[in-house]
């Protein structure tokens, strides 16, 4: 880790060009989408059902191949880049057998981390999510929200800079999504990711994002891209401002354009 | 609790009329002994017979725990194979449906032909009945695994030996346990169908199945009831101790696997 970091928010840290993805002879699911995230920004992914955003993630991570356009993570192939990016699923996606420690542990077991060192790490990360109380529960034993929180400690255990969430808190209720959120920008401070984020809550993407990409369904495209202008750090008193007020009119209105365009191209 | 003893009471009180009638029916018509012995004499067979017939479970029992045993091993390496392609799964898996649809009764004979008399073809015998069930079970546990998993599996780059020590294969124990579950109680089965054809190297004492022919050949209809009712027995016990087994493992998640959240 000791090559020299280029500024922040100035360094392409993803970056896909003219990607396309269709399944087969289907009519595509993406159709030539430009993005590019700069290193240690928030970006939200946000579209009615249909138009792809799961997709990009999966791209991203090098789980499924592109169509075609070139795709780069950190200036290497996605799946040459993955050693630096931790995917946060919808489901929280433990191992029912494992307590919440050892399934926090899984993530350094399979990096190869050194046996000794793994207990002292699982503890700090458990600790940094709050649940230090329950490490030795198994998954089905906590409720929702805490299932999030050891799936979030899992994906820091490999050390990321680049998370990429997929819909993580869209099982969840209200109140715990929103702390959730506070908690994701919080641990966002001390360890200056960036991140990828996939949801289909407009208030949750104006709270966490720097940049909010609006897609349209059929096929998949970039139909608006709307810059957040929020202070930051941001704290759980915005949720109430008008300018929050604002921001969420301006993206719900895109989105509605979004998917009236989608309704038209079927 | 008290709703408990209500259903435990009723299932004495059933025990207990049937019983009655039973006695009712061989006094009422007379029925010779060798025909139907009463409840009584039965109780009486078991207890003065009681060192035999322990020993006749005893034999059948380690014959049923051997093929059940190893049909476990073997049953896990095939399906360790089976998971590894579909292709392999396509051109092998008709071949273990042959294995549960090929009548035991029909194929006993021929194993003890080929093997000789002794438990090791009676274990052999039971060890055929309980295979193909533990090998279907096993290999839908190892394919069926959540595709999130795997993806997460992926994204660390983990090699198809990790996949499956660390996911596959404890993702497989609950049906791996379904599987023993109806093994347990058909090896019993399948033992008894091999001793029927095994016979003995000492006149009378054998495993439960030897021991019925001889008992049914002698007329003593009262033993042959202490028999079937031992074999039952011995059925319940290998189901419980592999329910046991099962929950010892399994308690800590194996709900949260199967029933929905309720959280």
């Amino acid at each position: 880790m000791s090559e020299i970091r280029p500024a922040p928010h100035s360094v392409p840290h993803v970056e896909l060009r003219a990607v396309t993805k269709r399944y087969g002879a289907a009519p595509p699911v993406l159709e030539a989408i430009d993005l590019t995230v700069r290193k240690g920004e928030f970006v939200s992914i946000i579209g009615p059902s249909g138009c792809g955003k799961s997709t990009v993630l999966k791209l991203v991570a090098g789980l499924a191949p592109l169509t075609s356009g070139t795709l780069l993570v950190d200036g290497m192939t996605p799946a040459n880049a993955r050693e630096t990016v931790s995917f946060i699923f919808q489901d929280p996606t433990l191992l029912p057998w494992r307590t919440v420690a050892k399934n926090v542990a899984l993530a350094l077991e399979l990096d190869h981390t050194p046996r000794d060192t793994r207990s002292a790490r699982v503890a700090a990360l458990l600790d940094l999510v709050g649940l230090s109380h329950v490490a030795k529960s198994y998954p089905r034993q906590l409720s929702g929200g805490m299932k999030m929180r050891a799936s979030i400690a899992r994906a820091l255990a490999s050390r990321p800079r680049l998370l990429l969430m997929d819909e993580p808190f869209a099982a969840l209720d209200e109140m715990s999504r929103d702390r959730l959120n506070e908690e994701l920008l919080r641990l966002r401070e001390e360890q200056k990711w960036t991140v990828l984020f996939v949801t289909h809550s407009v208030a949750e993407a104006v709270y966490l994002s720097d940049r909010i990409l609006v897609l349209a369904p059929h096929p998949g495209r970039v139909a608006q891209e709307i810059r957040v202008e929020l202070p930051t750090p941001r704290d759980a008193s915005l949720r109430s401002s008008a300018a929050m007020d604002d921001c969420m009119a301006v993206v719900s209105k895109a989105l509605r354009e979004a998917a009236l365009r989608g309704a038209h191209a079927l | 609790m008290k709703r408990y003893l209500v259903n435990a009471g009723n299932a004495v009180a059933v025990l207990a009329s049937l019983l009655a009638l039973w006695s009712l029916l061989v006094w009422a018509f007379k029925v010779p002994k060798y025909m139907l012995p009463t409840p009584w004499a039965v109780a009486r067979a078991v207890a003065e017979r009681y060192d035999s017939l322990l020993n006749s479970v005893w034999i059948t029992g380690e014959a049923a725990a051997g093929g059940l045993l190893a049909s476990i091993v073997v049953g896990v390496l095939v399906a360790l194979v089976f998971a590894q392609s579909r292709w392999i799964r396509r051109m092998f898996y008709p071949y273990t449906l042959l294995l549960q649809t090929v009548p035991i009764l029909a194929i006993a004979p021929l194993i003890l032909m080929w093997m000789g008399p002794g438990i090791l073809s009676v274990m052999c015998v039971a060890f055929i009945i309980c295979l193909a069930p533990i090998i279907a079970n096993t290999t839908q546990g190892l394919i069926s695994v959540d595709k999130n998993l795997l993806h997460l599996f992926l994204m660390h780059n983990a090699s198809p030996a990790e996949v499956m020590w660390k996911l596959r294969l404890p993702n497989s124990v609950p049906s791996l346990f379904t599987g023993i579950r109806i093994a347990s109680g058909i090896s019993v089965i399948g033992a008894i169908t091999g001793e029927l054809f095994a016979g003995s190297s000492q006149v009378g004492v054998g495993g439960l199945g030897y021991s019925i022919l001889y008992a049914s050949s002698q007329l003593e209809t009262d033993y042959l009831f202490a028999l079937v009712f031992a074999a039952t027995m011995l059925g319940f016990a290998f189901f419980f101790i592999i329910m046991f087994l099962e929950w010892y493992f399994l308690h800590n998640w194996h709900e949260s696997a199967r029933a929905p959240e309720t959280e």
